[in-house]
């Protein structure tokens, strides 16, 4: 806080408790960062080295076959496919529910829109569970097919609330009084003049909604049988729990378990970096962003 | 007569006023159709559990059964264990979830430099990006007896390097616990952090000419202005009190924890998609939702009356 800065006054309880700070915060950064950075080593080390802990700080013997290994399963490049394709569709559905909707309730004009909001936020505290939902999603025909991950649960409430309150905040009143003297309708309005001014909420959701359809493992999980259907998450379960680490299956050619256990664990790190590197990729440039949602959302909200 | 008066002049003023906001109405309809059909009528779909399945009709129409499921629940021998397991796991992440993000916002706000507190920020909430399989799959191999650094850690402090953890009933909770806060105590302090972030500076000032040090800034201006926001989160998360998030549990359960794993998510999931009990299933998801809502609207009552301020 620059606040903090101007206020000189050091006690010697202060550069004590500014030391405390300081190794608490090491600290912090240690338990979280170390893991991922780990893992990263591990991935391009040498296996056995690994296992022995020999690895540490820095990668030893290093070493592609994990990755080549990955970039070899079809398993895995048919997930990413899939994946790719529900997230881009699943988020153009999501926005093109969510932002109208928001668009709509923002406006004071509406009569009916506390009603319709109560009738949105009900959902969030009662919902009908998982078997319902399981039967009604198979009466409409969408088990096993592309667009249980598209159209389902498309509209998420908290989303839809950040998104009204940025339209009512920051959409001035003068210019919507403006527009519709010159006749302008609301749709209009919309699309030519509150869109592009709404550029920062509409990345957050956006990327609220694409975070939330590329991790989604459950509904894979419950819907889905077709090995061709399958989204990234379900292949990552997989391999990496079920330990179907290889499309034939450990311990080929009778190897002794702790032997293939270790290549297995070496494709596991791998695996870690290649499911994560689209998000851990994009989030540092995206962080600002994320916070500005949950700042917008969880204060007006 | 004058009461069919009045309900013309009612659905004569819907009337105008949905010619009026027509375009209106139309943005919000497929918002609107999209809630009912996948939200409001599996809402319906809950009389299920007061039904038998009839598989000719699918789910409506069956006979009624009355409460014969819920007994049949209360009754059954893993009924007090999936619920204690549910509601131990619950608690104990609330517990041990809930300060760490408010520590860790103070913590990161006293820093002064920038940067650091930039560097800083943005680790602490990567992880909570990582999905499910994957955080699941990291703690596996971390956790692998003897090859994992965690295991190795372990060994090197308590000598109980050669255990594995995941396959310990006893240890379920506690790795359960731990690893969702290391995943969202960074992410979960934002809201913290910017409330904090918005304190009027002359409040710091006046601590410090009061001769304040750290602790009491702390202890005098930070915490109570957090009250608020804790209170709310926390009524939130008292919300959910036998609500334990299926994927995390299913991924790290297996048939040497199940005895401390098997909560009542993947119970549903057990009873109702794998061996098709679906009344059955249906009537301990009711349960468990209408235990969820009776826990919120306790909270909600309290926050009113402590704060002034509640969700409805």
């Amino acid at each position: 806080m620059k606040g903090l800065s101007i206020l000189r006054h050091k006690k010697a309880s202060d550069i004590i408790s500014d030391l405390f700070i300081y190794i608490m915060c090491a600290l912090v950064f240690i338990i979280i960062a170390y893991p991922l950075y780990f893992v990263v080593l591990a991935s391009i080390s040498d296996a056995n080295l690994v296992a022995l802990g020999q690895v540490t700080l820095y990668p030893k013997g290093f070493s592609w076959f994990a990755y080549q290994k990955i970039f070899e399963d079809e398993r895995i490049w048919i997930g990413y496919r899939n994946t790719i394709f529900y997230t881009v569709f699943g988020t153009l559905f999501n926005l093109f529910l969510t932002l109208p909707a928001a668009y709509a309730l923002s406006r004071k004009e509406f009569g009916p829109r506390h009603k319709l909001m109560f009738y949105f936020i009900f959902t969030m505290f009662f919902s009908g569970g998982l078997i319902p939902t399981y039967i009604l999603i198979k009466k409409l025909g969408l088990e096993n097919t592309p667009w249980v991950f598209i159209v389902p649960f498309s509209v998420n409430i908290y989303n839809m609330i950040v998104t009204r309150v940025y339209f009512e905040t920051s959409i001035p009143q003068e210019l919507f009084e403006a527009a519709m003297l010159d006749g302008c309708s609301h749709l209009r309005f919309f699309l030519k003049i509150v869109l592009p001014l709404s550029k920062p909420v509409i990345s957050v959701i956006a990327l609220y909604y694409i975070v939330g359809h590329w991790n989604d493992f459950f509904t894979g999980l419950i819907y889905i049988r077709d090995a061709s259907l399958v989204p990234l998450q379900l292949v990552l379960r997989d391999i990496l729990i079920s330990n179907l680490v290889f499309k034939e299956g450990v311990g080929l050619g009778g190897a002794a378990g702790g032997y293939a256990q270790r290549y297995a664990d070496a494709i596991k790190y791998a695996l870690i970096i290649v499911a994560s590197l689209p998000v851990l990729i994009l989030y540092p440039f995206l962080q600002k962003y994320f916070e500005k949602g949950i700042m917008l959302g969880a204060i007006k909200g | 007569m004058k009461k069919g008066d009045q309900f013309y002049k009612v659905f004569n003023n819907c009337f105008i006023s949905i010619r009026k906001n027509y375009l209106l109405w139309l943005m919000v309809l497929p918002a609107v159709i999209e809630v009912f059909i996948f939200h409001y009528i599996p809402i319906y779909g809950i009389q299920l559990a007061f039904r038998e399945y009839d598989f000719s009709t699918g789910g409506f129409g069956g006979k009624w059964v009355g409460f014969k499921y819920f007994t049949q629940f209360f009754n059954s021998y893993q009924f007090k264990n999936i619920l204690w397991n549910t509601f131990f796991i619950s608690i104990s992440n609330i517990l041990i979830g809930f300060p760490v993000p408010i520590i860790l916002a103070i913590l990161i706000n006293q820093l002064r430099h920038q940067r650091i507190k930039g560097i800083l920020q943005t680790t602490v909430y990567m992880p909570h990006f990582i999905s499910t399989p994957v955080m699941v799959g990291l703690l596996i191999v971390l956790l692998a007896p003897n090859t994992g650094i965690i295991s190795r850690f372990l060994n090197m402090i308590f000598g109980i390097g050669s255990l594995n953890l995941l396959g310990e009933p006893k240890a379920f909770v506690p790795l359960y616990v731990l690893s969702e806060v290391w995943q969202h105590a960074g992410w979960n302090s934002i809201v913290y952090l910017a409330v904090l972030s918005n304190v009027d500076l002359e409040l710091y000032e006046a601590c410090r000419v009061d001769g304040g040090g750290r602790w009491h800034i702390i202890r005098y201006v930070e915490l109570p202005v957090l009250v608020p926001t804790m209170l709310i989160l926390l009524i939130l998360s008292l919300g959910n009190i036998l609500s334990v998030g299926f994927e995390k549990v299913f991924l790290m359960q297996n048939s040497l924890n199940i005895r401390a794993s098997e909560v009542i998510p993947t119970y549903v999931y057990k009873i109702g998609l794998l061996s098709a009990q679906f009344s059955y299933a249906t009537a301990i998801g009711l349960f468990n939702t209408i235990i969820n809502f009776t826990f919120l609207s306790i909270g909600n009552r309290i926050a009113k009356r402590l704060t002034g301020w509640s969700l409805w």
